[in-house]
């Protein structure tokens, strides 16, 4: 089924862009651990966990332009379903230190000897199997968001105070996994990796074969979400998002369909937190800071909403952004960040990749419309005003 | 001092013969006055020879000097007979003048003064105590606080015997009994003699009677006086005893209760404060403000720049400095609203989530502007004198800033409902809140009500930040830990109705400090988090949701 979905046809653009990432999946690491350290072409080896954590980032953007741009949740807490995935991952390593930690315990990890833990408790239960872990971080992200969706779309909870929700969850769990009691490190989370799948997790061929995975995750991520989008079920969900009351009229099941695509997206975000985890090297509670998932929004609406490029290519942009700007001025990365907040909504509020498309289209059509370039510039007029006028019209 | 017990007793007597009343009265006031007169001049009144009377002589003698030391009422005694029962004092045993050791071995001190002593005579020797003679020491170190001029000294003389009673007291304790007038010093004497009764073998009608007294006070301290007694007492006194206990144990768990509403009161119109301002504007505008903890911040900021203009300026002001800073928050931050308003939000109407993201953006534009303005630490705002310090009404201890901001909150509520009730402003604002175009229609300028609402609302915020101001460290963050905590006020009160934030609130607050003691302060909010979002799965719009037609 998987394989019909992914050969279903797809957009050319989106075909292109999973083809790019793919590629890069693979001459990236080969850049990397082939070409010599003079060659120009040579990727340096502290590059490559940082390209992996952006093209993380971009995966946990297309997780939330999935509900948002489609289907008009704006979820401010995406960021706890990556720090869950994080965390699940997070436990697989520590499990897998095993008697190295400093405490030289078998069983325990290091914070556990250290608070007098005196066995693991149940819900580590099973984290020393790859194959257990890799299925929590789809289930753990998967079921909260199937639990708290099922609560919040059956009652109707939508537009602001779903996002006032959704960050209040998020904040919900920044606190308790803050706490030493909870038993996942508490505030220093989980860090000191050693190894993954048996491999040394600081090895260059670890880290490149970590880079792989997350493109092909990515480039994956990409082709299911096109097909969900593309399929009848994607038309309706864009319904939803544009007149929610309208398509329930019309005999669909309004909440079914928001808590399918709130559940997938979670899981996504799972992956890419899992994803991110072993390449960063340290998994803690910060991560569930409402001020992240915020920023996972503004990267999505920089690169576009409602478009699936858009997210990756915001991703990438901001996070390259924030690099350059935090090792240069420090200070005033703030002040970018927010004016990036406000100016992309006042001024781009489509984002890069649909105000691109939206050119082109329009292009296109007066092209083969034959119509003047006079009446185009009224017709975006028109358009602009019927845009800003009458508040409250969506109401 | 005897000359004060003196002048009492004559008061005494003088209430019996009503005849000579105003003859008496004088003579009182003559006696107070020599009395007064006397004190000031025992201060200079040299001691030493009483001092140094302490080297010499029998037990008995020493005995009798430590009486005459403690009658003598100079305020060095107690220091000296504290030396004494140290054993630091020393004296040559031929007999002659008493010296105080030194720091260091073979040094000796005057008693006195304190100063060294160059040509101290080589054959000191400790001054040996026995234990009548601890008694009479202790006894007149008590005396000498159970009989001070001194309130506070008396008060928490008796405190002291309460937790170590010695039936060796009693007597004094009588006296002291007969002539105080404080009604609280005296309870608490009271109290120590109903535990040095317990002590002692009195009668049972007696014991029972001390413990009645001492159950009386129902506080902490009785608790574990009790708690003692019960373990010693002979079987007859222990179901009394017990009773007591249990009567105890039970007005504590009510001041508990009362205790922790009064906490949660305050945290409650802490949370008013902040969350009233972004109820309103959520109302009638329909977009939640997440820069609204900003204007808190800025109000809190508004505060310290006032309070160090002041101390430049007028620094006598410095007490009433909170008098200015209330208007000018209001005002800063209520123009910095406007201008947000009129600058960005006027331009997201109809995309309130895109209002949020905008507002996010500014809040950390915000933050950073405090942060390299004002340097990312702690800025001390002090409380003036009439906030600080604490006050207990029965078992309920609480500071004043606490009452100040219930009653700064209930102010602040009280004022913004008569605008909402009683102005033009507020009839236009409830007819924008309920029915926006219909409103248009009938002639309102909608933007403008718009602006002045958001105007309204930072404005409010900018007073709450001067409250928490009072209470919180002003740090550029000082938003931040906040903000959720109104969010969910408003979610759980609703919109558009004042009351609804003020019983969001207040419940919040409330429900928050009594989990605390069970759960933990952490562990309290997650609770109260999960309660509130499983509260809108009935409740979609809050407790107290606008009722209309419209759908959405």
């Amino acid at each position: 089924m998987i394989s019909q979905m992914l050969l279903r046809r797809h957009e050319k653009k989106t075909l292109i862009v999973a083809l790019i990432i793919v590629l890069a999946a693979v001459l990236v690491p080969l850049s990397n651990l082939l070409l010599a350290e003079t060659n120009p072409l040579h990727i340096p080896g502290y590059l490559v966990p940082l390209l992996g954590k952006y093209l993380c980032y971009a995966l946990l953007a297309l997780a939330l332009d999935l509900v948002w741009g489609y289907c008009g949740i704006l979820s401010l807490g995406h960021g706890a379903f990556f720090a869950l995935g994080g965390y699940a991952m997070g436990m697989y390593l520590m499990r897998q230190i095993g008697n190295r930690g400093v405490y030289a315990n078998p069983e325990l990890p290091d914070f556990m000897v250290f608070l007098n833990w005196q066995e693991l408790p149940w819900y580590w239960y099973g984290f020393n199997h790859f194959a257990f872990a890799a299925l929590m971080v789809l289930v753990v992200p998967g079921l909260l968001a199937f639990v708290f969706g099922w609560f919040a779309f059956r009652s109707r909870v939508t537009g602001v105070y779903l996002s006032i929700i959704t960050q209040a969850m998020t904040y919900a769990l920044l606190l308790a996994f803050f706490r030493n009691e909870m038993g996942f490190g508490g505030n220093n989370g989980l860090t000191d990796f050693k190894d993954i799948l048996g491999q040394n997790i600081q090895a260059s061929g670890t880290r490149a074969a970590l880079f792989a995975a997350t493109a092909i995750a990515l480039a994956l991520a990409l082709l299911l979400s096109s097909a969900i989008v593309r399929s009848k079920y994607g038309k309706v969900l864009v319904g939803v998002r544009d007149a929610e009351s309208r398509t329930r009229f019309l005999g669909y099941r309004v909440e079914n369909m928001k808590l399918f695509i709130f559940t997938i997206s979670a899981m996504m975000a799972g992956v890419a937190g899992a994803l991110y985890v072993p390449q960063v090297g340290i998994i803690n509670p910060g991560e569930f800071a409402p001020g992240n998932s915020i920023e996972v929004v503004i990267w999505t609406a920089v690169g576009g909403r409602g478009t699936l490029i858009g997210p990756i290519i915001g991703a990438f942009l901001v996070n390259f952004g924030k690099s350059i700007f935090t090792a240069a001025f420090p200070e005033f990365w703030l002040f970018a960040l927010g004016a990036l907040f406000v100016a992309t909504t006042l001024f781009l509020p489509k984002g890069i990749v649909g105000t691109v498309q939206q050119y082109f289209a329009r292009r296109k059509e007066y092209k083969t419309a034959g119509e003047t370039e006079k009446t185009y510039q009224e017709d975006k007029a028109a358009a602009l005003t019927a845009a800003t006028a009458s508040p409250q019209a969506a109401e | 001092m005897q000359r004060i017990r003196k002048g009492r007793r004559v008061k005494a007597n003088g209430t019996r013969r009503a005849m000579y009343r105003a003859i008496q009265t004088f003579l009182v006031a003559l006696c107070l006055l020599v009395s007064c007169l006397a004190t000031g001049l025992r201060a200079q009144e040299d001691i030493r020879p009483l001092v140094d009377a302490l080297g010499v002589g029998n037990f008995p003698q020493k005995v009798e000097a430590v009486n005459a030391l403690a009658a003598s009422g100079n305020p060095k005694v107690a220091e000296i007979l504290q030396n004494l029962s140290d054993g630091k004092l020393f004296a040559p045993k031929s007999g002659g003048p008493v010296f105080l050791e030194g720091e260091a071995s073979g040094s000796y001190l005057d008693v006195l003064t304190g100063a060294a002593i160059g040509d101290a005579p080589g054959n000191l020797a400790k001054i040996r105590l026995n234990n009548s003679l601890r008694g009479a020491i202790s006894a007149a170190m008590s005396q000498l606080t159970l009989l001070s001029p001194d309130r506070s000294a008396r008060l928490a003389a008796a405190n002291d015997l309460l937790k170590d009673a010695n039936p060796e007291n009693l007597d004094l304790l009588n006296s002291a009994l007969a002539e105080e007038k404080d009604a609280e010093v005296k309870s608490t004497m009271e109290a120590v003699r109903a535990v040095i009764l317990l002590k002692t073998d009195a009668s049972f009608e007696d014991k029972k009677a001390a413990i009645d007294t001492i159950a009386a006070r129902g506080n902490r301290d009785a608790l574990t006086i009790l708690t003692a007694a019960a373990a010693t007492a002979p079987d007859e006194l222990r179901p009394g005893i017990e009773e007591s206990i249990r009567s105890i144990n039970r007005s504590l768990a009510l001041w508990d209760v009362a205790q922790n509403i009064w906490y949660g009161l305050s945290l409650g119109s802490v949370l008013l404060l902040a969350a009233i301002g972004l109820a309103i504007t959520f109302g009638v505008m329909g977009v939640i403000n997440m820069a609204h903890g900003e204007m808190v911040m800025l109000g809190a900021y508004t505060t310290y720049v006032v309070q160090q203009t002041v101390q430049a300026v007028a620094p006598g002001l410095v007490d009433y400095s909170l008098a200015f800073a209330v208007p000018m928050a209001f005002l800063f931050t209520g123009l910095v609203g406007v201008g947000i308003e009129r600058g960005i939000i006027r331009w997201l109407y109809g995309r309130p989530l895109e209002t949020l993201l905008a507002t996010w953006g500014l809040s950390l534009i915000l933050q950073q502007t405090i942060r390299t303005i004002f340097g990312p630490t702690n800025r001390q705002v002090d409380n003036p004198s009439w906030m600080s310090g604490t006050f207990e009404v029965g078992g309920l201890a609480s500071t004043w800033n606490r009452l100040w901001i219930i009653v700064f909150a209930i102010s602040v509520f009280i004022a913004l409902l008569l605008l909402l009730k009683r102005s033009k402003f507020g009839l236009q604002m409830r007819a924008v809140t309920q029915n926006r175009r219909m409103a248009s229609s009938m002639g309102i300028r909608t933007p403008w009500v718009d602006a002045l609402t958001f105007g309204l609302g930072s404005g409010i915020a900018g007073m709450a930040g001067v409250a928490l101001s009072q209470i919180d460290n002003v740090s550029p963050n000082l938003g931040q830990n906040y903000i959720i905590d109104s969010f969910m006020v408003v979610v759980f009160g609703g919109v558009g109705n004042l009351w609804g934030t003020l019983v969001g609130a207040l419940t919040l607050g409330i429900a928050n400090k009594f989990l605390e003691p069970y759960a933990g302060a952490v562990l309290g909010k997650i609770v109260i988090l999960i309660c509130i979002i499983l509260f809108i799965q009935r409740r979609p719009r809050g407790l107290f949701a606008l009722k209309g037609r419209a759908i959405e």
